[in-house]
C-alpha cells in the first residue's frame, strides 16, 4: 500500500517552492506527523509532515529542485524498504539465499526479515564506531557504500560522502547504484536560485582564499524588494530626537507590577507603537501606500515591527494595533521574536502592514535611514538610547535621548507632513500622558 | 677469504640495527659494520640513540626529575625528606648501566638472529662492494654485498664562532657526561636537545641561559603549545632568550664568555661554566663512500633517496638520520623495516605523515599531524577540541595537572588532522592518536572508543568530545 506526499497548497502570492532539505533518505522509516522535507518560499520555509507511518520508497526531487503545489515529493510504503543490491558489489556479503542480488532496476519491497538478515550480514565486518552509529541512525547499508579507509575499511568521511551524493541524486523508482562514485559533488541542477549547499571556495593566486556563497531564496527576494523600494518610491528620511526620561519614569515606576498582571515585560516598543499609531490618526497620509495610480488610505492600523531573524530580516504584522493595549504590544511583538528564531512565522504573519517600525537601537546604531517596505509609504526608525546634554530652560542637563528617524514616499506624503508626523511622535513620546488624554 | 652477504649495513643505530634485525628475520643473510666506540675504547653498538642521545638523555631526565619531585612535590604529599642531595657520580653510573644494558642487548640480538658483527669503519666502494675497517686494526677488507643500507647516522653540527673543545665548550655528547652540574650553563640551541639537557642541569642547580636565534619559540610546534611551553619552561627556571645570535666566544681556564647579538640587535654578553652547543645535526657522510662509487647527495647534503630509499646506485639504500626527514629513531627504524622488506620482495612504505614527535621535557610535548597554522596555510577548513590536564582526575591524583590536549579535525568530514599535546606521559599518549589516524579516524571515533577511568588518556577521549562541543567534564565554549 502505498501513500503519495504532495507539496502542500501554497498561499496565492507564492508561486513556487525550492527543496531546502530532505531529512529523510529512500529506505528510512517515518512516523506519521515526522518531517519530511523542508520548503523554502520567498518568505518562509515550509516544512512537510509524513501524512503516516511507514517507509520511504520514492523521492522524486532533490534538493534545489523548484516544485509547485501539489507536486508529487516523495511516496511512502508501508511495507520496508531495501535498494536492491547491484551485480558488483564491492565487499561480498554473506547474507540468506532470498537477499542475493537481484536483477531489477525498481526499488524492491521486501519483508523485514530479509531486511534484518541483511544488516546481520554486513554487520559482520567491524565498522569504525562513528561509522556504526552513522549506519545505524540513517539506515544505511555498509556494503553499498564506497570506502577509502586502510584495507577497504569504511571511514566517517566515506559515509558522509555518501549520504551526501545521495541525496544529489535523482530517484524516480531507481535504487542507488552502487559502484563507486567519486567523493566529489555531481552536477546541480540549474534552478533560478541556487541553494547553500553549492558553496565554492577559490583560493586566489596569493593563497588567500574567497568563498562563493549563492543567496539564499529568502535573501534574493530582500534584495530584490528593496532594490524596488528604492527605485520606485522616492524615499528620503527626516529625523528628529526625543527625551525618553518620561516613557523610562513610568517604565521604572510600573515595571513590576506591570509584569506581575500582564505576565510580560513592560519595554519601549509598546510606547513606540501607541505613538506611532496616535500620529498616524492625525496624519492618515502616512498609513496610506500607492496603487498604480492611487492613493490608498487604509482605514486600519496593521504595523510592521522589524525583526532579525536567523535567516534574513522578517517583519511581521501586528494587526490592528490601535485596538491593542501595551500588554498586547509588548507580548505581540516577544511572540513573533519567538517565532522568527525558530523560523515559524506563518505567511499569513507576513503579509500586509500600512506602517512598520525597525529599530536598529538595540544593535548600536546611533542613525540611521531605514528603507521603506513596499507598498508602504513609510518607516520608523528607532536607535540607541543615549544620555546626551540638551538645553531644557535655559539650563544644560542630561537626558535619555534617542534619534528618530522617519523615510517616507514623497509621491504620496509631503514633508511638511513627514516632518509633523515625526515631531508628534516624538512629542507623544516626551509627555506619555498625551497619549491617554489623545492630545 | 672475502665475506659475502645478502645485505650489508653500515651502522648500527636504531636505523641500522632495525634494518639489519629484519633482514635477518626475513631469511637475508647480514651483516652489520658499526664504528660507534664508547668512552672506554670499546665498540658499542646502537648509534647515537643508545649510546649518547634517545637513552642516555632520558635516562638523566628521569633522575634530575625525580630530584624535582622529591624537592618540590614530596612535602605536598604528606612525605617528609629530610636533607635531600644528589650524587651525579651515581646518576651517571646508572645511566651507563642502562645504556651499557641496552647495547649488550643488541649484540645478545644480532647474535640470535645470527648477523655477522662487523665493528669498525664501513666504505661504499660501489655497486655490491664495502670495504670494512676493522676497529683492531687489521687489514681493510673487502666485502661483497647484493644489497647495502647505508645508515651512518648524524653527527652534532658544529658551528664556527663556538668550536667544540670537549671541555668548556661539549656538544650533546660532552653534555651528558658533566660530572657535576655546572653552575652557569649556556647553551646555544632552544631546540629538542636544547631544552632537553637545559632541563637535567637546570633541575640540578644549574643557573640555565639558551640562546635562540629564531624568534619564535618551537616555531615547528602548534603556537598554543609553545606558548605554554614557553612559559613553563620559563617558570622552572631556564632562561630562553630569542633571537639571539652567537656572535663569538672568549675562553679563559674555567669560564666561557659568549657574545651575542639580542632579539633587538644589541650586542650582548654572558660568562657561563660550560656552553652546550646543540643546534643542530648534520648527516654523516663523511667518509661513507669512496669517491668513484659516486654516491648522489642532495643539495642539503643528505644522501638522495627515491621515495623507496633507494640511492642512485643500484641495489644501495639509504636509511635514518643520513637521509632527508626528521633526524628521529622510529623513523629510521621503520625506514629500516620497508627496505628490508623491500630487499626480501616485500611490499612496505613508510607512512611520514603520521610520524609522532616527542620532547622529553617535563611537561613532555608531543604531537602527529598537522598544527594549526599548518592548516590554515593549506586553506584547510578544520575544528579544533581541547581538554586541559587540570580538568583531569588522574593528573590531579597524580600532581601532574600542567598541560593541555588540542585535537584538529578535518571540519567537513571529522577526520583528525592533527593532536598535539603538552603534559605529563604525552609520549605515551600520542601513541593512540597515530594509531586511530592511521586508519583514517574521526575525533566520533575516538569520542566513541572506551577510554579506561581514570587515567591521563581520558585526555585524548574528552578533547575529541570536545571538538563537537560535547566535552563532559569541561564547560563547552
Amino acid at each position: 500500500m502505498s501513500i503519495e506526499v504532495k507539496v502542500p497548497k501554497l498561499p496565492e502570492s507564492v508561486e513556487d517552492a525550492t527543496i531546502a532539505a530532505w531529512h529523510k533518505r529512500v529506505g528510512d522509516k517515518v512516523r506519521r506527523n515526522e518531517n519530511l522535507v523542508d520548503l523554502e518560499t520567498d518568505k518562509v520555509v515550509l516544512e512537510v509532515p509524513a501524512p503516516a507511518d511507514g517507509y520511504i520508497a520514492e523521492i522524486n526531487f532533490k534538493v534545489g529542485d523548484v516544485v509547485k503545489s501539489d507536486a508529487l515529493l516523495a511516496v511512502l510504503s508501508d511495507q520496508v524498504v531495501v535498494s536492491a543490491a547491484a551485480p558488483a558489489t564491492p565487499k561480498p556479503v554473506t547474507a540468506s539465499p532470498q537477499q542475493a542480488a537481484m536483477p531489477e532496476k525498481s526499488a524492491v519491497v521486501v519483508n523485514l526479515d530479509q531486511a534484518r538478515s541483511a544488516e546481520r550480514a554486513s554487520a559482520k565486518e567491524v565498522l569504525a564506531p562513528s561509522v556504526r552509529r552513522l549506519v545505524d541512525e540513517y539506515k544505511l547499508d555498509p556494503g553499498q557504500i564506497p570506502s577509502s579507509g586502510k584495507d577497504g575499511r569504511l571511514t566517517k568521511a566515506d559515509v558522509l560522502a555518501y549520504q551526501d551524493q545521495q541525496n544529489q541524486l535523482k530517484n524516480a523508482g531507481q535504487p542507488h547504484p552502487t559502484v563507486a562514485i567519486p567523493v566529489s559533488k555531481p552536477e546541480i541542477v540549474a534552478t533560478p536560485v541556487p541553494t547553500p549547499e553549492s558553496v565554492t571556495k577559490v583560493a586566489a593566486h596569493s593563497g588567500r582564499t574567497e568563498q562563493r556563497v549563492p543567496m539564499t531564496r529568502l535573501r534574493a527576494r530582500i534584495a530584490e524588494r528593496l532594490v524596488m523600494a528604492q527605485q520606485t518610491a522616492a524615499m528620503l528620511t527626516t529625523f528628529n530626537e526625543v527625551n525618553l526620561a518620561e516613557v523610562n519614569a513610568l517604565r521604572y515606576r510600573y515595571k513590576d507590577k506591570f509584569e506581575k498582571d500582564h505576565g510580560t515585560r513592560l519595554g519601549y516598543m509598546s510606547f513606540y507603537v501607541k505613538a506611532c499609531v496616535e500620529a498616524l490618526k492625525r496624519f492618515p497620509v502616512v498609513n496610506a501606500s500607492v496603487d498604480g495610480n492611487d492613493i490608498v488610505y487604509h482605514g486600519y492600523f496593521d504595523i510592521g515591527i522589524a525583526v532579525a531573524a536567523p535567516r534574513g530580516l522578517v517583519v511581521p504584522i501586528l494587526r490592528d494595533a490601535d485596538q491593542l493595549g501595551f500588554a498586547q504590544i509588548e507580548k505581540g511583538i516577544r511572540d513573533f521574536s519567538e517565532k522568527a528564531k525558530n523560523g515559524n512565522l506563518s505567511m499569513e504573519d507576513l503579509t500586509g502592514g500600512t506602517f512598520s517600525i525597525t529599530n536598529g537601537g538595540v544593535f548600536g546604531s546611533l542613525l540611521s535611514t531605514p528603507i521603506l517596505n513596499p507598498p508602504q509609504s513609510a518607516i520608523l526608525g528607532m536607535h540607541s538610547i543615549q544620555d546626551r546634554p540638551i538645553v531644557v530652560d535655559g539650563q544644560i542637563v542630561i537626558r535619555p535621548m534617542m534619534n528618530l528617524a522617519l523615510t517616507y514616499d514623497h509621491r504620496v506624503i509631503d514633508g511638511k507632513d513627514a516632518v509633523q508626523f515625526l515631531v508628534a511622535v516624538k512629542e507623544l513620546l516626551e509627555d506619555p500622558a498625551r497619549l491617554l488624554l489623545q492630545v | 677469504m672475502s665475506k659475502s652477504f645478502d645485505v650489508v649495513v653500515i651502522g648500527a643505530g636504531p636505523a641500522g640495527y632495525v634494518a639489519a634485525i629484519r633482514c635477518a628475520q626475513l631469511g637475508l643473510s647480514t651483516a652489520c659494520i658499526d664504528n660507534f666506540v664508547s668512552r672506554d675504547g670499546l665498540p658499542s653498538l646502537g648509534g647515537t640513540c643508545l649510546n649518547v642521545g634517545c637513552i642516555p638523555s632520558k635516562a638523566l631526565l628521569e633522575s634530575s626529575e625525580l630530584y624535582v619531585s622529591a624537592k618540590h612535590d614530596f612535602a605536598g604529599h604528606g612525605l617528609v625528606v629530610g636533607q635531600l642531595s644528589f650524587d651525579v657520580a651515581k646518576m651517571q653510573a646508572r645511566k651507563d648501566k642502562i645504556v651499557a644494558t641496552l647495547t649488550g642487548g643488541i649484540e645478545s640480538l644480532f647474535k640470535s638472529n645470527k648477523i655477522t658483527n662487523l665493528p669498525g669503519h664501513g666504505k661504499l666502494l660501489g655497486a655490491g662492494r664495502v670495504l670494512h675497517t676493522s676497529a683492531d686494526g687489521g687489514p681493510a677488507e673487502e666485502i661483497a654485498a647484493k644489497h647495502v643500507i647505508l645508515a651512518p647516522g648524524s653527527r652534532p653540527v658544529d658551528i664556527g664562532p663556538a668550536p667544540v673543545d670537549g671541555d668548556l665548550v661539549v656538544d650533546s655528547t660532552g653534555a651528558l657526561e658533566f660530572k657535576a652540574p655546572p653552575k652557569r650553563l649556556a647553551i646555544i640551541g632552544a631546540g629538542v636537545i636544547g631544552l632537553e639537557l637545559g632541563s637535567v642541569w637546570g633541575r640540578l642547580g644549574s643557573e640555565v641561559v639558551i640562546l635562540e636565534a629564531q624568534s619564535e619559540f618551537l616555531a615547528f610546534c602548534d603556537n598554543d603549545i609553545s606558548r605554554q611551553a614557553l612559559k613553563s619552561f620559563t617558570k622552572q627556571g631556564l632562561d630562553i632568550r630569542l633571537g639571539c645570535r652567537l656572535t663569538g666566544i672568549k675562553k679563559t681556564k674555567r669560564t666561557v664568555t659568549v657574545s651575542y647579538t639580542d632579539g633587538e640587535g644589541v650586542p650582548q654578553e654572558l660568562v657561563a661554566d660550560k656552553l652546550i652547543v646543540a643546534v643542530g645535526r648534520r648527516p654523516n657522510t663523511d667518509g661513507l663512500a669512496a669517491p668513484e662509487a659516486q654516491l648522489a647527495l642532495d643539495d642539503k647534503g643528505y644522501v638522495d633517496i627515491d621515495e623507496h630509499c633507494r640511492t642512485n646506485l643500484p641495489n644501495i639504500y639509504a636509511i635514518g638520520d643520513v637521509v632527508r626527514g626528521p633526524m628521529l629513531a622510529h623513523k629510521g627504524s621503520e625506514e629500516g623495516v620497508a627496505v628490508a622488506e623491500r630487499i626480501a620482495g616485500l611490499s612496505s612504505h613508510v607512512n611520514y605523515n603520521l610520524i609522532p614527535y616527542v620532547i622529553y621535557t617535563q611537561p613532555e610535548i608531543a604531537w602527529v599531524g598537522k598544527s594549526e597554522a599548518g592548516l590554515k596555510a593549506a586553506g584547510i577548513e578544520y575544528k579544533s577540541g581541547s581538554f586541559p590536564y587540570a580538568a583531569s582526575g588522574r593528573a590531579l591524583a597524580m600532581g601532574q595537572t600542567e598541560g593541555i590536549v588540542k585535537m584538529l579535525v578535518d571540519a567537513k568530514t571529522d577526520r583528525i588532522l592533527g593532536v598535539h599535546i603538552f603534559g605529563h606521559a604525552a609520549s605515551e599518549l600520542v601513541a593512540e592518536v597515530v594509531v586511530a589516524m592511521e586508519f583514517g579516524a574521526s575525533s566520533e571515533d575516538i569520542a566513541r572508543t572506551i577510554h579506561a577511568h581514570p587515567t591521563l588518556s581520558e585526555t585524548i577521549h574528552e578533547a575529541a568530545l570536545a571538538v563537537d562541543k560535547r566535552a563532559i567534564h569541561i564547560r563547552n565554549r
